[in-house]
């Protein structure tokens, strides 16, 4: 099959700001302009052939899509039903973020913005913005906190090695969340000349639906390809979730299939204990960089820290589409621990001789676990939404007895 | 509306009144009205009590006062800290409002205050804020498109909510902005996050008079103003002078509640000055 970019419904037409009662604009006033000229440039973008044409061959060429559609038959004995893996993994720099950042890397040049940031928490979308910047001989920046740069320092030579400036963020907890404020704060100095690729589909609209576009090649490709190979759909669709773009991307296409749609959060040390990254399961209505949504807040609406063993899942929000998706029970959330997410890690590389991120090592953890296992006739997908190299550091430090 | 003889503050009958007499006050006596912020609650309750009654003494005719929050996407990183340190001491809507009902009877008090500590439930926000004095509020993380239950809990109260319009809002939607703006307008001098700037844009007082053509309301400037100079130039053109980080700072450096008064003190008593040269 071709990689082909279907990026847009046409039944659905413009781009959604809202979804249900999430999403829309709570940023400051300095931006909004910004954001009806990347909806619009968007909008024009994605119908224009010559852009989707140019965005094709970059994710055929460049990032190597299609990604295969692996029946991982150990794996399937083990749950006692059929598993067929997306292998985000495959792609170039090794998580799906690529798709993304190659596309609105492309707007940006569209856009005629030379400079671009972005915020990195594990430094997956931070190496692939930087690799997409070095493609396209565009200025680049990324935040990353300082305590995400000591744990991921691998990642942060790598952006380095491809031009790109990584700027460390002191305040908070020095993760995620604080990246993405210094990110935003730059965009509102900067928003003349700057185009912000956020890396999840979070963020005030167009954000949201912008991601979910770029990301649906990881669900239509799927799609396509598992009706090839066993002439039904699946019977589940299962993705981790923190912002949520491997996930949104992997749902969309089967919105409209008989299909039960999973996205597995981060339970942390535990959703009780009150230290986790499962704004979905656990979280209530609130705004969180720019969008509202589900968010991890206590009772005056101070956002709280999140935890997650994996970097890319600990986040106190989440895109609004899912928390539009879980009202309308259109999806089911579910969370899964620490433990239990470091265990399918070590799981799948002696089952599968894959090495999963931390990230979607959630997926599998809740595929293994007894809830997971519970499910009628017919197969599952899982998108792996990225490979574990990044967090074997980390991982072999906490099997080996270390914190 | 808008009778000077009532003072600013006690007597007035809604917060959109007090914020109207006190730029009326000002507008009688030929200048623009002297608004000082502080971070509520930081470093303490008594400190910012305090600071905010050195405002009032030393010529201030509004106050804007911060409610700390952890993600303050339009503030630079003075104001920033002080907020995490206000709220890691234990900070919350409450000490804020202290400092708010010490000084609301002397002054009009506009809050500074991000859109998730209002949205949960507007009305009940919207309570409180007026039970302690306020008179209303800048929320700015809240434009336009996403305003319209605020305004409505704050109509109902009397309060204003205040509008931000920036060096990138088209004219047409600077229209619409000022359309139902409450109170004032704030207008942010120049792109990026609250903070101390050595000069402002070039065309700033373009937009100024720009923005009070299609405005019912004053237009206060806010964003990087940090000295007597600044204050009189913008004040010469706009209704109204917002200080910000510098008096932060100053609070922050002065160690000691009495130090920070004193530094806070001579800050606002010199852009006064400046205003009324």
């Amino acid at each position: 099959m071709e990689a082909s970019t279907k990026i847009s419904d046409s039944a659905s037409g413009g781009l959604e700001s809202h979804f249900g009662n999430y999403g829309g604009r709570f940023v400051p006033e300095t931006l909004v302009p910004a954001l009806d000229q990347l909806s619009a440039a968007w909008l024009e973008a994605r119908d224009d052939p010559e852009f989707t044409a140019e965005l094709d061959r970059l994710l055929r060429d460049f990032v190597g899509r299609p990604t295969p559609l692996y029946l991982a038959e150990r794996l399937s004995e083990r749950v006692g039903r059929e598993v067929y893996l997306k292998r985000e993994d495959l792609a170039h720099t090794g998580a799906h973020k690529i798709n993304n950042a190659i596309g609105q890397g492309l707007l940006a040049r569209r856009m005629g913005k030379r400079r671009v940031i972005a915020e990195t928490g594990a430094g997956q979308h931070g190496v692939a913005t930087a690799t997409a910047c070095a493609l396209l001989g565009l200025d680049c920046a990324v935040y990353m906190g300082s305590e995400d740069i000591r744990r991921q320092a691998p990642n942060v030579e790598r952006m380095e090695l491809m031009g790109t400036e990584v700027v460390p963020v002191d305040a908070g907890a020095r993760t995620l969340k604080e990246a993405v404020s210094a990110a935003i704060r730059d965009w509102v100095s900067n928003v003349e000349d700057t185009h912000y690729i956020i890396g999840s589909a979070v963020g005030p609209a167009p954000y949201p639906a912008l991601v979910r576009d770029l990301q649906r090649v990881i669900g239509d490709e799927a799609r396509e390809q598992i009706l090839t190979v066993t002439g039904s759909l699946p019977a589940r669709v299962i993705a981790c979730v923190g912002g949520g773009s491997n996930a949104i991307g992997t749902f969309v296409p089967f919105l409209e299939d008989p299909v039960e749609l999973i996205g597995v959060e981060a339970a942390g040390s535990g959703i009780e204990s009150g230290s986790h990254g499962a704004s979905l399961v656990a979280g209530k209505p609130g705004v969180l960089h720019g969008a509202m949504s589900s968010v991890i807040s206590d009772s005056e609406g101070q956002i709280l820290e999140a935890h997650s063993v994996s970097a890319g899942l600990d986040y106190p929000g989440v895109g609004p589409q899912h928390a539009h998706l879980r009202d309308l029970e259109r999806a089911r959330y579910v969370a899964v621990g620490d433990e239990d997410a470091l265990a399918a890690f070590g799981e799948l590389a002696r089952l599968e001789g894959i090495i999963p991120a931390l990230e979607p090592a959630h997926a599998v953890a809740w595929l293994l676990s007894e809830e997971g296992r519970e499910a009628e006739a017919g197969c599952d997908l899982l998108t792996m939404s990225g490979r574990g190299d990044k967090d074997l550091a980390e991982v072999v430090q906490k099997i080996s007895g270390g914190s | 509306m808008g009778d000077p003889e009532l003072g600013s503050g006690e007597g007035s009958s809604s917060g959109g009144e007090a914020v109207a007499d006190a730029f009326a006050l000002a507008g009688s006596e030929g200048r623009a009205a002297l608004m000082p912020y502080l971070m509520g609650a930081f470093p303490d309750v008594a400190t910012a009590t305090a600071v905010a009654n050195a405002y009032v003494d030393s010529g201030a005719d509004l106050i804007e006062l911060g409610v700390p929050f952890s993600d303050p996407l339009a503030d630079g990183p003075v104001i920033h800290a002080a907020a995490t340190r206000a709220l890691d001491a234990g900070a919350n809507l409450e000490s804020v409002l202290e400092t708010c009902r010490a000084v609301s009877a002397r002054i009009p008090v506009v809050l500074l205050c991000y859109a998730n500590m209002i949205l949960g439930e507007p009305e009940t926000f919207a309570r409180k804020i007026a039970e302690a004095g306020a008179a209303g509020a800048i929320v700015p993380d809240l434009p336009l498109e996403e305003a319209r239950p605020v305004r409505k809990a704050f109509d109902a109260e009397g309060l204003v909510l205040v509008p931000l319009i920036a060096p990138t809002t088209p004219p047409n939607r600077r229209k619409a902005i000022a359309e139902q703006a409450r109170g004032f307008i704030y207008l942010v001098s120049s792109t990026g996050t609250t903070g101390e700037r050595a000069r402002m844009a070039d065309d700033l007082s373009v937009l100024i008079s720009e923005v009070r053509e299609v405005s019912e309301v004053p237009v206060a400037v806010g964003f990087g103003i940090s000295n007597a100079k600044q204050v009189a130039e913008i004040g010469g053109v706009a209704g109204g002078v917002i200080i910000g980080s510098r008096l932060v700072r100053a609070v922050d450096e002065a160690g000691d509640p009495d130090a920070a008064v004193e530094a806070v003190s001579v800050v606002v008593g010199e852009s006064a000055d400046a205003l009324r040269r």
